[in-house]
This record gives C-alpha cells, structure tokens and sequence, in this order.
C-alpha cells in the first residue's frame, strides 16, 4: 500500500531536528467523497514546503444510521411513558419540583425542556462524572459507585479501582506527575507565596512570577508580549468583547468550543457561521461581508476578525491555516487562534499549530490558549503584539476583575515552559513531544486498521471513535472499565445526534504496553459490540509499515 | 464445547439487539414491555408471510407467465 513515489513530502523546515514524515499516510486510501484524502496546503508564506493534510470524516453504512434514529425513537417514546405516568403519579419524581405555596406562579423549572436529560441521560448518567482519587496521569484510581435506583442517586460502595488505564485526561505531554523532584520548585514557591492570590491583577495581584511566566509565554511562541488569565474559559469569553463590539463582524467555525461562541456573542458583534474548516465557505463569508457591509446601513465593517481553534476537541481535526491566514490578509481581515488543544501537541517542538505548518507567529493577530491541557496547571493565555496585550491589561474584563493566576500553578507552567525548550538542561521536553507524535501515529494506524472509524488529521492526538447508536454508548463505557480502561463518550448536545463518539487522549506519558492493552481490548470489544463499521481498513501487516517508513534529514 | 460455542453467539445475538434497538438502556420492566411488542410484531409478520406470500407468488408467477407464454399461444 506504501506508494513512494506519490510522496507529497513535508518535512518542517526547522532548524533544530530532522522530522519524521507521513510517507506512508500519503497518497494511500481514497475515502468516500466527504473525506479529504491526500492534500497539499498553498505555500506558506514563501517557505518552500508543503505538508501533507490527511483528515478523515468517513459516514457510517446507511444502515447505522437508520438504526441510531431507530434506538433514539424507542427512548423517546419510552420517555413519554415514563412522563406520563410521572405526571400521573403512578411513579415517584425525583427531578427539581415547585414548592407547593408556589404551583401557580410562573414555572422555575421548565419540565419539557429537560425531556432529553430527564429520560435518555439519567439512564446512562453512571457513565459521566466519574469520580478518581489520584493525580489524573497515565494511569489513575478510581472511585467505586453503584446506583440502586437507576442513576438518580449514587452511593460509594468503599472501593477503589487501581490503576485505570487513563484515555480520557487532556494530559497530551504528562507533565500531570506527583514526582518530587519534578515538582521541587513548584513546592518552593507554595511555601513562599502559599496558594492564594486575594486579589485581581488590577488591583494588588500581579505577582514577580507572573512577569516571569509572561514573558516566557512570549519568548516560547515567538511573539512580543503575552498575558496570563487565572481560567482558561475566561480568557477566551472575557477577553473577545474586549476586542469586537457592535459595529464588527466575527466569522467563526461552525464547531468552536462554547468559550468562544460565548464571548462572540457577549461582544454584541455580528456573528456568521462558516462550515467546519471549509475554505470556500470562509472566502464567500468574506466577500459578501466586504461588498455588502453592515446589515442595514451598508457601512464597511468596523472589524472582521475570524476565530478558529488548533485542533478541534470533539473531531480531532486540525485547522486549515496557511489558507486562512492567506484569506486573511487578501481581504484584510484579523485572525483569533484558540490553540487550547494544540500547544504542545502538534509541532515539531510543542510551539502548536503555528510552528506545524511552518509558519511566522506574526501571521497570527491574537494567538490564544490554555495551560490546563499540556502543560498540567490551569489558566489561559493571550499573545500577539504588545500594542495588543498592553490593550488587553486594561481592558479586559478577565484581567481587570477575575482572581489572578495562584503562584504554584504560574510555577508548574514555568517549569513546563522551560522543560519543552531545553532550558533546564535536559532534553526531557523534546523527548516528550517526539514520543506524543509517536503515540499519537501508532494509535491511530491501529485503530484504521482494525476497522473503526475515526475522525480528524492523522496528527491529532484528540481520537474520536465513533460509537453512533445510543444503547452502545453506556455499554462501551461499562465494558471499557471492567477491562481497568477509563474512557469519555460524548453524545447528543455535544455532538450531531448520530454521531455519538468515544474520545480519546492520547498522552506522551503512556507506554507502548498501555497502548497495546488500550487497543487489543478496543478489538476485542469492536468484536464484541459490532463496531468496526469502516469500510476502508487498512491491511493487517504492522511490519510491512514499519519497515518502510522512510526520514529524511533536513 | 459446541454447545457452550452455540449458547456464546446466541448470547451475542440478543446483546446486539439489545445494543441496536437502546433497550440496553431501559429498566427491566420497560425491557419486558418492548420485548413482548417486539416479539408480537414479529410473530405477526411471520405468520403474514407465512399465508401470504407463497399465494402471491403463484399468482405473479401466473400473471408473468401469461403475458410471455401466452403470446406464442394467440399467435398460433
């Protein structure tokens, strides 16, 4: 299957380190007409390289489909049931309830809308809001909980499971360790500043660790001045009505995170949907925009400014970005790049999305992101220009009244930060993001060939599986912890109604052993559920593979 | 060991049909409910296709055969 000589090859251009390249996901399968199968992205801002775009989004046999409605139709009705007889009294409610003295007033708890939660979601709720009892790494420890009346309530039964295998943490390079050496300095700091801040940056909370880790940000991505939020949703919801307000025109992706639908819509700016990673889509958006104006008045835009994220966490896909940011600047429009799920994980040494495609942080007007995925704190970011940033240290709402970063956490991100470059002599930082990249390629080349179907870019350590029919959404997940494997699924709000999903995380922490338990008990149980539904799995010679896997050197 | 084989993927069986048709998730007692409907429409259809079908395709088989056959028959 290998086809050297179709080869569109990327290497990065960068001048650190050779880089392994997909020669074997080039050119291979064809999917189906809605997948996008080998593809070569425009040059790139005059370096002369292009990178190889492979992304999946196969659909599922007619009949999987006919089935989900199918499953989906018998709760609903069943729902009805057990609400009419609720309504009836014929079965005791256990949702929210007026109090008697107010029946007549206007209703504080609407019963109708909750029909989705009420009677599909409490019948697999066990599977959510798991409790564990150790630091979410590789492998974590689990709470025991059984439910006697069919998940309305829980109780703990006093036993915990051990040593879960952990898929679901967004743990990408797992710097979430307890190991003391590790964290020497971020114990020194707890004991010099202890844990809170009392007050918002504005005010009295802008510590010495806080210009400290500001202007590492900055130097790791390549930029002017970055800032640093206490909450990563924060940044993105309290920080964008800072930027746009009435008069301005935000274009955002059809699947960006509810942070960022949030604050586009608190600015009180026009807001257009472009579908997902679709580039005509986008250009049409912004033509229309420039030749029409504003709505009524027909004035030109005050501000067009386009919010995309790095790597989508519910496909797994990656974003499109030398074509936008050629977009961007043939129609003169300003880029916000949520990089919540890419920093760290894509890229040649962990810079995200920017760095993977070979581009200038400058091309970028806001970049944005969270340290609570790869780097094991919590808290956000925002970089650019220091025009930009120094607006932002006083206007935004995150940085004037929310509680400032904790000084342990700023600490524990320092020390990532400067593990990931190399300054703290080690090469521990790179090592972490080569055996991500690596993780990442041999889950997902498994996973293709045992015949499931997976979403997204061959290089995103974000899995989705998908799992379509209602009834096999808890089964997996019940099934997947009694082989010690804890996992998330996502279904209906979070996602299309029938493409319910597993979602996997794959970690630099774990092992080859932990991935190969991971995968042989995932065949096992795509066997035993029926949900190896690809119709284009790949063949089953992992040597072949191996063997010609070529790297060229830069 | 055959026997045990023949029970497994009669199991299997039922679980998927349980899987596809989300009475996985129902309580016992809504589980009992849709397997009695389910079992009825079920044995209906049978039943259905039982009397009905070979009838059908005599008749059809007739009304083919005389539309072909017949032809050569007029003719002569």
């Amino acid at each position: 299957m290998a086809n050297p000589s179709a080869v569109c090859n990327g290497h990065l251009h960068h001048h650190h380190h050779q880089k392994q390249n997909n020669l074997l996901k080039s050119g291979v399968c064809k999917k189906n007409g809605i997948t996008k199968g080998m593809k070569k992205n425009g040059v790139s801002n005059g370096t002369p390289h292009k990178k190889t775009f492979i992304e999946h989004f196969e659909q599922a046999p007619m009949y999987v489909t006919v089935f989900t409605f199918f499953g989906f139709g018998v709760g609903v009705i069943f729902g009805y049931i057990r609400d009419f007889m609720r309504a009836w009294g014929l079965e005791k409610r256990h949702i929210a309830q007026e109090r008697e003295q107010q029946k007549d007033f206007v209703p504080l708890y609407q019963d109708f809308e909750d029909f989705y939660t009420r009677n599909l979601y409490m019948r697999i709720r066990d599977n959510w809001n798991r409790p564990i009892c150790s630091v979410p790494g590789p492998q974590f420890d689990m709470i025991e909980r059984v439910t006697d009346d069919y998940n309305w309530t829980f109780r703990f039964t006093g036993r915990i499971i051990k040593n879960v295998i952990n898929m679901g943490s967004y743990n990408y390079l797992g710097f979430a360790e307890t190991d003391p050496n590790a964290l020497k300095t971020v114990t020194k700091e707890l004991q010099k500043y202890g844990t809170g801040i009392c007050s918002s940056r504005q005010e009295m909370g802008t510590l010495d660790k806080h210009v400290e880790l500001e202007n590492l940000v900055a130097t790791f991505l390549g930029v002017e001045d970055a800032m640093v939020f206490g909450m990563g949703f924060a940044t993105n919801s309290m920080n964008i009505p800072a930027l746009v307000g009435k008069g301005c025109l935000i274009l955002s992706d059809e699947l960006n995170h509810t942070s960022l639908v949030l604050g586009a819509r608190l600015s009180g700016a026009t807001i257009r949907i472009f579908k997902h990673n679709n580039m005509q889509s986008l250009e049409n958006l912004l033509r229309e925009a420039i030749i029409y104006g504003q709505p009524r008045s027909h004035r030109a835009w005050r501000k067009i400014i386009i919010l995309v994220e790095g790597i989508y966490s519910m496909e797994g896909s990656i974003v499109r970005l030398p074509e936008i940011v050629s977009l961007k600047k043939k129609y003169k429009a300003y880029l916000y790049l949520d990089e919540a799920h890419s920093i760290g994980a894509v890229g040649a040494t962990g810079r995200g999305v920017v760095e993977y495609f070979g581009m200038s942080p400058d091309d970028v007007d806001v970049l944005m992101g969270t340290f609570t995925k790869s780097f094991g704190a919590s808290g956000g970011y925002i970089a650019g220009k220091k025009g930009l940033v120094d607006f932002l240290r006083t206007h935004s709402h995150s940085a004037v009244y929310a509680t400032s970063m904790c000084s342990p956490v700023a600490e524990q991100i320092i020390r990532a930060i400067k593990c990931l470059m190399g300054l703290d002599g080690t090469t521990q930082g790179l090592q972490r993001v080569r055996q991500l990249g690596k993780n990442t390629r041999y889950f997902r080349r498994r996973l293709h060939e045992m015949g499931f179907i997976i979403y997204g870019n061959d290089d995103s350590p974000v899995v989705p599986l998908l799992l379509y029919m209602p009834g096999k959404i808890g089964a997996f997940v019940r099934l997947m912890l009694e082989k010690n494997i804890g996992v998330v699924v996502v279904g209906f709000p979070a996602t299309p109604i029938t493409e319910s999903r597993a979602r996997f995380c794959v970690s630099a922490a774990h092992t080859r052993e932990m991935l190969d338990t991971v995968l042989n008990a995932l065949d096992e149980l795509g066997d035993f559920l029926n949900l190896k539904y690809s119709r284009y799995s790949k063949s089953s010679h992992p040597e072949l593979y191996e063997d010609t896997r070529c790297e060229f050197e830069d | 060991m055959d026997i045990k084989r023949v029970k497994d993927y009669i199991y299997w069986l039922y679980y998927q049909y349980l899987l596809i048709t989300c009475s996985y998730v129902l309580e016992p007692w809504e589980q009992s409910m849709f397997h009695t409907i389910t079992v009825t429409v079920f044995a209906m259809v049978v039943y259905t296709a039982y009397v009905f079908v070979p009838i059908h395709i005599r008749l059809a088989f007739e009304f083919f055969s005389q539309i072909f056959g017949g032809q050569p028959d007029s003719t002569v």
